[in-house]
C-alpha cells in the first residue's frame, strides 16, 4: 500500500479543486443501514406467510383457488404498472406490494367467483383503494379490502353466501355453505376439527385456521407483522364471543366458530396488519385490533351478513389517522419546552 | 432536604429501545494503544469545545513548550488549548472542523526535543496515581480542570469544569463514568481501560469530589468483558461501583444510560444535573487525573483509526491538532475501496471531506468505510411500519417528524417535538423505506424558525 494519503473529491463545503482521484464524499450521519430491512423484503416476507394458506386453498379449492389468485394477481400487477407510468413514477412493481395486495385479494375471494370479479377488484384495489391517494404508503384504506368490498357491492349475487354453494361442481365442500352461514341460518354448528384445518366452504384463504397461524405467527416473529394488531384482535373477539357463549350456552355461534370459522385469522394476520394502513405506536396499534375485534363481533351478531371482518378492518382504517395522531407517546424527559 | 433518601441506586440495566448494529469492534479491538510519533508539524484549532470563543495569545514564530497556553477566553464557558508539541508558531490558518465549524488554528513546526514513544504513554497514563494526593478542597479541583483546557472526550466537548462547578440549589449525588462506547467501530475507550485503568479511576475520586457525589459507578457494556473485569480489579479499595449495561445503541448516550442504570430521566431541554448527576466519559476522568494529580494539560487523546477502509486498524495515542492524514499513513495508508471517512463512529460521526484537517478534543476515532458497508436498497415511500417508533430511544414518532420537515410543515414537526431528538441515527438506521429520518430531522432542526 501507499503510504501516501490519496487525494480526496473537493466538495461544496470546502471548495477548492482537486479533481483528481474521486474517492472520499460527504454525507449525513448515520452512515450505516440495517440491511436486512428493506419494504421489498417486507412484501417477500408476506408472500413466503402466505404459502400455507394459499397452499391449503389449492388443496381443499383445487384449480378455482388457482385460477382466483392468479386472476386477481395478473390484474393488480397490471394495473399498478399502468397507474404508475400514467403518473409517471418510476415502476413500483419492484416492491412486490401490488403483488401482496393481488394474493390476498385472490384468496378473499370465493372459489366460484367469476373471472371478471377478480379483474375489476383488482384494478379497484390499485386504482382507488392506493394510486388515488399517491401510491404505497399514502393510502388510507387496505387495498385489497377496498376491491374486495367494491365488488361486493356492485356484484352482489356472485359474492353473497349463496354464491358458496354449487352442488353441480366436483368439490365436496361446495356442497355445504359455509361455517357462519350454516351457524346463523340454520344453527348448525360444525366441528371444530374442520375448522381448523379448514376443509369447509368459504372465502379462498379464510378456511384454514391453521394455515393463518402458521404463516401469521412466522410473520410476527420476523417483526413484518405487529404482533400487538393479531393479539389484540383474537383476545378482543374471543372475550366477547366467550362471554357470549356463557350468556347463550345453546348458540352454535361458538367460541370456535368465532375465532376459526371466518376470515378472522387471515383478516388479523395478513390484512389487518397491513403496516400502511394500521397506526404507528403500540397504543394505536392495540386501540385499532381492539376496535377491530368489537366490530367484527357486532357485525357478525347484529346485523343481517355472516361475516365482518373486511368491514371492520375498513373502519379502523379510517379512523387510523386520527389515532396516529391521539395515540403519539410522550418523549423520554417530557414534550419539548416551547422555543425561546 | 432530604436528598439522602431519595437517591437513587446506580445499578446494571439494558435499553428497551435503540437499535444493535454489528459493532466492527473486532478491527481494532486487540490492538494496544501505540504512540504515534511526533508529526513535523501540528495545526491546532483554537476553539475545541462548545462555548464562548478562546483568542490566539501567542504570537507567529514564537516557541513553544509542551504544554504551554496557546488560545484562551476569559468566559466561564470556555476551555484554553496548549502546544502538543515543542515547536515555533506559525501564522494563524483557518481550517474546518469536521462539524463543518471554519476555524482559526496555530500552526506548530516540531523543534527542539520531543517525549516520544513510551516516556510520552507514561507522562499521560503511566505511573502511579496516589488517590490520597487528590486535594481536599472542590475549587482547587475545579481550577485546575479548567487550567488543563478539558472537555467531553467522548464527543459532546463541553468544558467539563463547568460540569464539575456544582451549584447550591442543584446538589449531585451521583458521578457516572461512561465507558460504555456504543457507537459501533470505535475502541479507543475500551483500550484505554484495558491500559490505563489507575488514572481513570483517580480521575473519577477527584470529579466526584468536586460535585461532592455519594455514589460513583463506571458503565461498561456487556461486549467489553475484559474491559469490566479490568476496571473491577482497578476500583478494588475504592467506593466505585462498575455496572455492567446490556450492548445497544445509544447506551452511551447520556439520557438514555441515565435512564437505563438509575431509572431516572433528564428532562427534554435540561441536562443530567437537573437530576442530580454528572456524566463524564471515561478519557475525559483519565484527562481529569492528570490535570489535578500532576498538573498536565490536555495535549494528546486516544483515538481509534479504524474501518474496512483502512489498512491496518489501530489504535493511536495523538498529539491534538495532528492531521488526519498522518494517522491514516501510520496506519498503513486507506484501502482500494475506501469511500467515506468519519470523524467519530458511523452513527452519529461527521464524513470529512478531506483529510486534511486537524484531530481535535472531541474526536475518538476515524472510521473509514467501504463501499460495501454502505449498501443502502433505494429509498421508498414510508410504508408506516413503524419501526421508528419502535426504536427511537427518546420515543418520538420520526416518520411525521422527518416528513414534516421535509415539507417544511414546522408546526407539525414542534408539535411532534423535534427539539427533543438526540439526532441518535436509529430511526434511519432502521427504517424500512431507507428513508434518511435522522438526516431530514437534523436538516429541520437547523431550519425550524424561532417562533
Ligand atoms: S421506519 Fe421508515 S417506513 Fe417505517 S414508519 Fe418509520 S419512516 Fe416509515
Ligand atoms: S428521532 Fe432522533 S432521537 Fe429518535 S431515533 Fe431518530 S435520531 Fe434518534
Amino acid at each position: 500500500m501507499h503510504r501516501k494519503p490519496r487525494v480526496f473529491e473537493a466538495t461544496a463545503d470546502t471548495g477548492g479543486g482537486g479533481a483528481a482521484a474521486p474517492s472520499l464524499h460527504v454525507a449525513p450521519s448515520p452512515h450505516l443501514a440495517d440491511p436486512s430491512l428493506t419494504t421489498r423484503r417486507m412484501m417477500v416476507d408476506v408472500l413466503v406467510a402466505l404459502v400455507p394458506v394459499v397452499g391449503m386453498a389449492v388443496w381443499v379449492f383445487r384449480w378455482y383457488a388457482v385460477l382466483q389468485i392468479v386472476i386477481a394477481t395478473l390484474a393488480c400487477l397490471a394495473a399498478e404498472a399502468v397507474f404508475t407510468s400514467m403518473r409517471r413514477r418510476t415502476l413500483t412493481l419492484g416492491d412486490f406490494s401490488a403483488a401482496v395486495t393481488g394474493v390476498i385479494l385472490g384468496l378473499s375471494l370465493p372459489w366460484s367467483a367469476p373471472w371478471y370479479i377478480g379483474v375489476i377488484a383488482g384494478v379497484i384495489a390499485i386504482g382507488l383503494g392506493k394510486a388515488v391517494f399517491g401510491g404505497l404508503g399514502y393510502n388510507v384504506f387496505n387495498p385489497a379490502m377496498v376491491g374486495r368490498a367494491f365488488v361486493m357491492i356492485a356484484f352482489p349475487a356472485a359474492l353473497g353466501a349463496a354464491a358458496f354453494m354449487d352442488p353441480g361442481v366436483a368439490l365436496r365442500v361446495a356442497t355445504e355453505a359455509t361455517p357462519l352461514t350454516l351457524a346463523k341460518q340454520a344453527s348448525q354448528g360444525t366441528p371444530w376439527w374442520p375448522l381448523l384445518l379448514g376443509t369447509v366452504n368459504g372465502s379462498l384463504g379464510e378456511t384454514s385456521a391453521l394455515a393463518c397461524l402458521v404463516g401469521g405467527l412466522w410473520l410476527c416473529l420476523r417483526r413484518t407483522a405487529a404482533w400487538e394488531i393479531p393479539a389484540s384482535i383474537i383476545a378482543t373477539v374471543a372475550l366477547f364471543a366467550g362471554i357470549g357463549q356463557f350468556v347463550n350456552p345453546g348458540s352454535p355461534m361458538t367460541l370456535a366458530h368465532h375465532l376459526l370459522g371466518g376470515a378472522l385469522l387471515f383478516g388479523a394476520f395478513y390484512i389487518a396488519t397491513d403496516p400502511v394502513t394500521s397506526p404507528l405506536t403500540f397504543r394505536g396499534k392495540v386501540v385499532f385490533g381492539v376496535g377491530i375485534g368489537a366490530l367484527v363481533w357486532v357485525i357478525r351478531t347484529f346485523s343481517g351478513y355472516p361475516e365482518g371482518v373486511m368491514f371492520a378492518v375498513l373502519l379502523m382504517n379510517a379512523v387510523t389517522p386520527l389515532l396516529n395522531r391521539w395515540a403519539y407517546p410522550t418523549p423520554l424527559g417530557g414534550p419539548a419546552p416551547a422555543a425561546k | 432536604m432530604s436528598a439522602q433518601a431519595t437517591v437513587p441506586s446506580v445499578h446494571s440495566g439494558a435499553l428497551s429501545y435503540g437499535v444493535h448494529p454489528h459493532d466492527h469492534k473486532e478491527l481494532s479491538a486487540d490492538a494496544p494503544i501505540e504512540v504515534l510519533p511526533t508529526p513535523a508539524e501540528v495545526l491546532v484549532p483554537l476553539v475545541q469545545h462548545i462555548g464562548a470563543p478562546n483568542d490566539a495569545i501567542v504570537k507567529p514564530r514564537t516557541a513553544v513548550a509542551w504544554g504551554d497556553v496557546i488560545g484562551r477566553s476569559e468566559a466561564f464557558v470556555s476551555a484554553p488549548v496548549h502546544a502538543p508539541i515543542a515547536g515555533k508558531t506559525a501564522r494563524l490558518k483557518a481550517t474546518t472542523l469536521p462539524n463543518g465549524r471554519h476555524m482559526q488554528a496555530v500552526p506548530i513546526k516540531a523543534e527542539g526535543e520531543q517525549v516520544e514513544g513510551r516516556a510520552l504513554f507514561d507522562d499521560v497514563y503511566g505511573g502511579d496515581w496516589p488517590l490520597d494526593e487528590i486535594p481536599e478542597d472542590r475549587g482547587a479541583i475545579v481550577a485546575a480542570v479548567r487550567e488543563a483546557g478539558i472537555v467531553g472526550l467522548g464527543g459532546a466537548a463541553f468544558p467539563t469544569h463547568v460540569k464539575l462547578s456544582v451549584r447550591e440549589d442543584r446538589p449531585i449525588h451521583t458521578l457516572i463514568l461512561n465507558g460504555v462506547e456504543c457507537e459501533p467501530y470505535l475502541t479507543a475507550d475500551y483500550r484505554l481501560m484495558l491500559e490505563a485503568p489507575q488514572p481513570i479511576v483517580a480521575g473519577a475520586m477527584a470529579a466526584a469530589r468536586a460535585v461532592g457525589a455519594r455514589q460513583i459507578a463506571i458503565a461498561i457494556e456487556d461486549n467489553k468483558p475484559q474491559a469490566i473485569a479490568e476496571m473491577k480489579r482497578a476500583v478494588a479499595g475504592t467506593p466505585i461501583q462498575v455496572v455492567v449495561m446490556k450492548t445497544h445503541y445509544p447506551m452511551g448516550g447520556e439520557r438514555q444510560l441515565i435512564y437505563a442504570a438509575t431509572g431516572l430521566t433528564v428532562p427534554t431541554g435540561g441536562l443530567p444535573l437537573d437530576v442530580g448527576i454528572v456524566v463524564m466519559n471515561v478519557g475525559t476522568a483519565a484527562a481529569v487525573a492528570r490535570a489535578v494529580l500532576r498538573g498536565k494539560p490536555l495535549t494528546h487523546r486516544v483515538v481509534s483509526v479504524t474501518g474496512e477502509g483502512i489498512a491496518t486498524p489501530k489504535n493511536l495515542l495523538v498529539p491534538i491538532g495532528v492531521r488526519y492524514s498522518e494517522l491514516v499513513a501510520y496506519c498503513g495508508g486507506l484501502k482500494p475501496d475506501a469511500v467515506r471517512a468519519v470523524a467519530g463512529g458511523p452513527m452519529m460521526g461527521f464524513t470529512l471531506g478531506s483529510l486534511d484537517v486537524p484531530v481535535t478534543k472531541g474526536t475518538s476515532g476515524l472510521t473509514v468505510l467501504t463501499d460495501a458497508a454502505l449498501k443502502k436498497a433505494p429509498e421508498t415511500n414510508c410504508v408506516r411500519c413503524g419501526r421508528c417508533v419502535d426504536v427511537c430511544p427518546i420515543r418520538l414518532v420520526p416518520t411525521r417528524i422527518a416528513l414534516a420537515a421535509r415539507h417544511k410543515a414546522w408546526d407539525i414537526a414542534r408539535a411532534y417535538h423535534i427539539t427533543a431528538c438526540i439526532e441518535c441515527g436509529c430511526c434511519a438506521y432502521t427504517c424500512t423505506a431507507n428513508i434518511p429520518l435522522t438526516q431530514l430531522i437534523r436538516m429541520g432542526k437547523a431550519e425550524l424558525p424561532r417562533s
